[in-house]
């Protein structure tokens, strides 16, 4: 396999180049110590992994993981071949700029005064929101869709007396014939 | 009549045997006493050492000098952690290493059982792979998978974590010849279309340059090489670690280039319109500044790492493929370059700044090093601590023939040098091993004087003994005014004395009318290991440098009269 094959190159010119946030994905040999490696080639360059989802591949003893993180881009390219380089990953490609189909759940829990019910609950349905959880004093929201839909819903409530938030991390997948 | 099923550790050590090991080197300690004791009725030879770290470069050395990996074998928690730093040199310069290490049993892992270490953890950052056995029955395609993984590609350690009950456990796992790494790709020949690219481009230089380093004594480069520079008519250079590929004697060599290489060698870097990479990364130590690194030179780079390319320098070609694969399927498409008036440029500069140094004034560490050449023109293997005496060794030692010289260039590791001779003579029963040592770096592995003893190894260690960390105190001097601060080795051990007591034949050198009959004295010596004690001057300094971050064309030929800047790069 050529160099090439392993290694997409660069995206010019992108969103997420410009808020200095990438998303990689890894399709990887399923063995003790994947992660650890996987870490470490962020870690010693002093780049920040702001999220990071590991799940089964469609191939058994296959894993796959996508990865957001920040900093330097110059940096990127020197990740992303140390990264295909590890002997347990089979492939790295950084996604950054693809017209690839990103998502991301996340629940959102509101200690929501009586007065303000309604508009949450408006704020909630204009985004797709569900509620999964009503009590007295509390609701929980789950909102699935791309990262910044998700910020921009999570800014709208954070007002409104946010006291827990989980994000699933984003998940992506390429398109058409592309290989993640 | 029953079959005897094997432990572990008994599987384990046949998948060695399988896979060729002639010597492990280690120390024993609880949790590997599995694996010595199935050493006992093993043909592979156990070379007992005094410390973890020695073992590693005995390995490391043995490694170098045959091509094939070398074995270590130690316990677990501290004996494991002993050999970190031999991990991190071999790592660094690519060298085909296995460690073994013993562990406590699985069931203790993580409980902070007697003397358990996360190994595997500990060493992540210094591993080309590893593995943490957890059943016995994995033993052979571990074994299989860690020699592929070491030896093939780019070289680099793997490490085995063995619990003691996998160990001591039954294991009758049938071995295994054929891998399946589904991440893991060797790349070998290159794609043709880069190839002709690179024959374009060579043909169109007037100053072409061919910059040859370690990867070319991995792959046996060197005979392909040295065509290309007669058929291109084009000079070579080498690094520290590629001095061996290329015959350093041959008219179209300048030598080393680099912190401490050669005028003509880095005069030829800074004036070349092509430069090609042969297995060589574009080390700071050759670029000083990057900025203003062969900035309007063709960059071909060729190296069977796609990680190294575009790392260091923004590069015109990358090759992707074996050295030496790559340049014999290069050779055909080569016509010699309109390169003669460049060759007479290097031949001046060679004439103009040859390597000197002052003839009076007591030892110097270069004549006895120049005499050491003399001697042994390229047919020894020639290993090298870290420091002043490695680079005047490397300026004056030239290298003729592949796996001839042994020097720690990544990691720059001190107290390498001796065991890695020890491991050298090992695998090279029949040549000459010279080990060149700082009086600071042979103290920190002198112990396995002993292990050279036990085995009346004939390798012979030349101790240039300035009573200083003497690199170190050079740049206290070069840059930071001379204010010394711990360099001074006051203290030493009469070295010829040491030796005496691990009963090592040993002579000391004293005047530069000694240095050709200790030496000979030293090369005709073969009924065991012997030392030779150089006492040279203190305070002599290594020239040509380019210090640290500075730029190629700012090196140094000699000392500078006006007091000098700190040093912008890395080390
Ligand atoms: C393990 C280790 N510690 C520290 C250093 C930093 N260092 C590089 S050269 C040097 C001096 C070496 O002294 P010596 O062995 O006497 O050799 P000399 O330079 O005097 O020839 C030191 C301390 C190193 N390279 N390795
Ligand atoms: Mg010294």
């Amino acid at each position: 396999m050529s160099a090439a094959a392993i290694i997409s190159p660069p995206a010019a010119e992108t969103i997420d180049d410009k808020l200095g946030s990438h998303t990689i994905s890894l399709f990887v040999h399923d063995r003790p110590g994947v992660l650890v490696r996987v870490a470490l080639v962020f870690a010693r360059r002093g780049y920040n992994i702001e999220s990071l989802v590991v799940s089964p591949a469609a191939a058994g003893g296959f894993s796959r993981m996508t990865i957001t993180c920040s900093g330097d881009p110059a940096t990127l390219d020197q990740i992303i071949r140390q990264l295909a380089k590890l002997v347990d990953v089979v492939r790295a490609i950084d996604h950054t700029g693809d017209a690839a189909y990103e998502t991301e759940i996340a629940l959102v829990k509101l200690e929501v005064h009586d007065e303000d019910r309604t508009q949450v609950l408006q704020i909630a349905e204009h985004f797709n929101a569900k509620v999964v959880d009503y009590a007295t004093d509390s609701v929980m929201l789950r909102v699935y869709g791309g990262s910044e839909k998700l910020d921009a819903l999570i800014g709208l409530l954070r007002p409104y007396g946010m006291s827990e938030l989980v994000r699933s991390g984003k998940i992506l997948m390429a398109r058409g014939g592309r290989e993640t | 009549m029953s079959v005897q099923i094997p432990t572990g550790a008994e599987r384990l050590i046949q998948c060695l045997e399988r896979e060729g090991v002639e010597y492990i080197f280690g120390l024993s300690g609880g949790a590997a006493m599995p694996l010595f004791d199935a050493l006992v009725d093993s043909n592979i030879k156990l070379i007992m050492v005094r410390h973890e770290q020695g073992a590693s470069h005995m390995a490391d050395g043995y490694a170098r000098a045959t091509g094939k990996p070398g074995v270590v074998l130690v316990t677990s928690g501290p004996g494991a952690t002993n050999t970190v730093t031999g991990l991190l040199t071999a790592l660094m310069d690519s060298v085909p290493m296995i460690v073994l290490c013993g562990q406590t049993i699985s069931p203790m892992l993580g409980k902070d059982a007697f003397q358990e270490a996360d190994v595997t953890g500990i060493t992540y950052p210094v591993v080309k792979h590893s593995y943490l056995v957890k059943r016995a029955e994995e033993i052979p395609l571990v074994a299989r998978e860690a020699f592929h993984i070491a030896s093939s590609g780019r070289p680099g350690p793997v490490l085995i974590d063995l619990p003691k009950d996998v160990t001591q456990g039954p294991c009758d796992a049938p071995f295994v010849d054929d891998v399946e790494l589904p991440g893991y790709t060797v790349p070998n020949r290159a794609d043709p279309e880069d190839i002709s690219a690179a024959a374009e481009l060579l043909k169109a230089s007037k100053r072409p340059l061919l910059y040859v380093g370690h990867g070319a004594v991995i792959s046996g480069a060197g005979k392909a090489i040295v065509s290309l520079a007669e058929r291109l008519r084009a000079p070579m250079v080498n690094t520290l670690l590629g001095k061996g590929a290329t015959d350093e004697t041959h008219p179209l060599h300048l030598g080393m280039l680099g912190m401490h290489g050669t005028a003509y060698a880095n005069k030829a870097v800074v004036d070349c319109d092509l430069i090609m990479s042969i297995g060589a990364r574009w080390d700071d130590r050759i670029t000083g500044k990057l900025d203003e690194f062969c900035v309007d030179a063709v960059k071909i780079h060729v190296d069977v790492d796609p990680a190294e390319f575009n790392k260091m320098v923004p590069l015109d070609l990358a090759i992707l493929g074996d050295a030496r694969l790559v340049v014999e399927d290069l050779l055909p498409q080569i016509e010699p370059a309109d390169s003669e008036a460049w060759l007479a440029q290097c031949e001046d500069w060679r004439q103009r700044y040859p390597l000197k140094y002052p003839k009076q004034g007591g030892l110097r560490a270069q004549h006895v090093l120049d005499r050491l050449n003399d001697l042994t023109r390229g047919k020894a293997v020639i290993t090298t601590d870290v420091g002043q005496h490695q680079m005047w060794a490397a300026q004056f030692c030239l290298s003729t023939s592949n796996r001839n010289w042994i020097s720690s260039g990544g990691a720059g590791t001190m107290g390498f040098g001796f065991p890695a001779a020890i491991g050298a003579q090992f695998g090279q029963p029949e040549k000459e091993v010279w080990a060149v040592c700082g009086d600071g770096g042979f103290q920190m592995t002198q112990a396995e004087l002993a292990t050279a003893q036990n085995h009346k190894l004939p390798v012979k260690c030349l101790i240039i003994n300035n009573n200083y960390l003497g690199m170190v105190r050079q740049w206290q001097e070069l840059f930071y005014d001379n204010r010394y601060s711990g360099v001074d080795l006051e203290g030493n051990p009469d070295f010829v004395k040491l030796a005496q007591a691990f009963g090592v034949q040993a002579w000391r050198i004293k005047r530069p009318a000694d240095v050709d009959r200790v030496l000979a004295l030293a090369h005709e010596y073969d009924e065991g290991p012997c030392v030779v004690v150089a006492e040279v001057v203190k305070e002599d300094n290594v020239f040509p440098m380019i210090p640290a971050g500075a730029a190629v064309k700012d090196m140094l030929i000699e000392k500078p009269k006006a007091p000098m800047q700190k040093p912008t790069g890395s080390t």
